[in-house]
């Protein structure tokens, strides 16, 4: 929070926000201190608001052209694609923005495990932060659906069949969820609901997300906690507003390749086949964001636990602050820690990867393999390193590794002689 | 409060427990019609039988019709398909089922043609008991419909059938 108390300048201002402190808040807003060592990285926070605007948008506007029943759905959908004004665009905008919000969050997720993000004092911001995700996979899933074409359908019937997996009540859970004995047209109109709803869920989550990320302050790249007072900060407006800008300028460069130049590429030409409940396309995949949870789930020969094993690859992340032993926050300094993080990548990459293949022989190999690496890292490694590591030595401060004199970091450590200048 | 108070309830202690009581059951009478409007409605369950003309289905072949939403596979089986479901021995069977129960009349196989695991449509003629493949996780059922391989739990349901005459089932 700000260290002063703002007043306006104005008398206006000052009479309006003695009333309602919205001129409090946007100087705030503004003035935030942010550590002044924030790398790329930290750009994709305000990329991730974007992506949220955008779907609102578009979405609203092809809410005005779409036509949630199982006998239209696909007629309406390809009605916006060719008759609508610019609905090619606005559709275009819309699947390809999903996807390039998973992006982006992959990106913002990664970011924290490697910089430690998720650790004390910014737990609540981590689980808000699991949440949205959660809520996102949930919002897309369901937008895949509102299509109506093959994909859409055996996709749905698929992810609502998880639940049958549940003891007892398995099939009422599946039937309540469907509005019948099979995914239909009360499915669809259900998950259209939904679907127009949960964007304004998370808008709302993400204000709490910025609002705890705003008690402690942003993380950095080394980890460490910001003195004050200190020259450790810069404010937030102008210098972290430009450099969101640039780097969303340049995420809107690839967003723009995908919506103009290669607008189905991330989809599935099965998906402009009209839903039949008679057939099922030859091989189901889920869209590319969800792969990975799809490849552990197929890792498991029982269907049960294989549902288990899904929820619980989201349910360690949830618990991933208390799972991480290690109190260094940043991988900079914990040296065998980034070879594992490395390994977490590439085992996620593997599972998205064998996620898209059929699963027998050597695909279903890999995948076993990975699901078991995916849960030794979280809740074996993690826990075990904390103790044993031995970490390299923190600076003392963001600033104290440019004033000691050398932009190397290991030099930075010995700080004998920036101490004699102070 | 002391603790001795404490142990003593009065009025104001009634009031809240009462006014707690009724709450929570007004707060679910409020909740359950918004949930249950989710459920299979009257017009969904109207739909609950149908009936199928089976005159035109040759041995061997297999149709596949709509009831309730779900595709109902109906097999004419072959004698070589009925005597290699009814020479398995139930231990071998993962849901151990008689062929003689799944298929009351053995020369017709009358089952939901969707697979246990996660509701796909099984391939006919496929898969390494030359019946059913599901396409989606790999099970593999045999010529009583009965999971033999894969993910899935159980064999594929059979449904409540009859046979009104000798060329029309009735599903349901």
């Amino acid at each position: 929070m700000s260290d002063h108390e703002y007043i306006p300048k104005s008398k206006v201002g000052k009479w309006f926000n003695d009333r309602l402190p919205l001129l409090t808040l946007a100087n705030h807003l503004t003035d935030y201190p942010t550590p002044k060592n924030l790398n790329y990285w930290w750009t994709f926070g305000g990329i991730l608001t974007f992506c949220l605007i955008t779907q609102i948008i578009t979405g609203i506007v092809l809410g005005m052209h779409y036509v949630a029943h199982a006998d239209l759905a696909f007629q309406s959908v390809e009605h916006i694609m060719r008759d609508v004004n610019y609905g090619w665009l606005i559709r275009y905008v819309h699947a390809n923005g999903a996807s390039m919000f998973f992006l982006a969050v992959y990106i913002h997720i990664f970011r924290s495990l490697y910089y430690g993000s998720y650790k004390s004092p910014r737990e609540v911001i981590w689980i808000i932060g699991m949440l949205i995700y959660f809520l996102m996979m949930a919002t897309a899933f369901m937008g895949y659906v509102l299509p109506w074409g093959q994909m859409s359908f055996w996709g749905a019937t698929v992810i609502t069949n998880l639940f049958s997996a549940i003891p007892l009540v398995g099939e009422s859970i599946t039937n309540w969820l469907w509005g019948g004995y099979s995914v239909d047209n009360p499915t669809l109109t259900r998950f259209f609901s939904l679907h127009y709803l949960f964007p304004f869920l998370i808008l709302g989550l993400v204000v709490l997300h910025i609002w705890a990320l705003h008690v402690p302050g942003n993380n950095n790249p080394i980890g460490i906690d910001i003195k004050k007072p200190s020259k450790d900060t810069v404010p937030f407006h102008p210098y972290i507003v430009i450099k969101d800008a640039f780097a969303l300028l340049i995420f809107l460069l690839i967003f723009a390749f995908f919506v103009f130049f290669s607008p189905n590429i991330l989809g599935h030409a099965d998906n402009y086949i009209e839903a039949n409940p008679l057939v099922t396309p030859a091989h189901i995949v889920p869209e590319w964001y969800l792969l990975p949870f799809y490849a552990i789930l197929r890792s498991v020969p029982d269907k049960l636990l294989g549902v288990i094993a899904m929820f619980a690859a989201i349910f360690v992340l949830v618990i991933l602050p208390w799972l991480d032993t290690s109190k260094v926050r940043s991988t900079v300094f914990r040296p065998i820690y980034k070879q594992f993080y490395w390994f977490l990548v590439a085992d996620v990459l593997i599972l998205g990867y064998v996620g898209a293949m059929p699963a027998e022989g050597i695909y279903l190999l890999i995948a076993r393999v990975a699901t078991a690496y995916y849960f030794a890292h979280f809740l074996l490694i993690l826990p075990f390193l904390g103790f044993k590591e031995k970490t390299t030595p923190l600076p003392l401060s963001i600033t104290e590794p440019v004033l000691g004199g050398s932009p190397d970091m290991a030099m930075a450590r010995d700080n004998s002689n920036y101490k004699e200048k102070l | 409060m002391s603790d001795s108070e404490e142990k003593k309830p009065n009025r104001r202690d009634f009031i809240v427990t009462a006014t707690t009581a009724a709450g929570a059951v007004g707060v679910g009478a409020v909740v359950w019609p918004l949930v249950d409007q989710m459920n299979p409605d009257a017009s969904v369950k109207a739909l609950a039988s149908t009936e199928v003309d089976i005159s035109a289905v040759e041995p061997g072949q297999s149709i596949t019709v709509l009831w309730r939403g779900k595709p109902v596979f109906i097999k004419r089986r072959t004698k070589e398909e009925i005597d290699s479901a009814r020479a398995v021995d139930l231990s071998e069977l993962k849901h151990p089922e008689k062929d003689e129960d799944r298929a009351k009349n053995p020369e017709w196989l009358v089952m939901l043609g969707v697979c246990t695991h996660l509701g796909c449509v099984p391939l006919t003629d496929k898969g390494d008991y030359g019946a059913w493949f599901c396409p989606c996780h790999g099970s593999h059922y045999d010529t009583s419909g009965r999971i033999r391989k894969g993910p899935a739990p159980t064999n594929m349901e059979v449904p409540k059938y009859e046979f009104v005459n000798s060329n029309t089932i009735k599903i349901g």
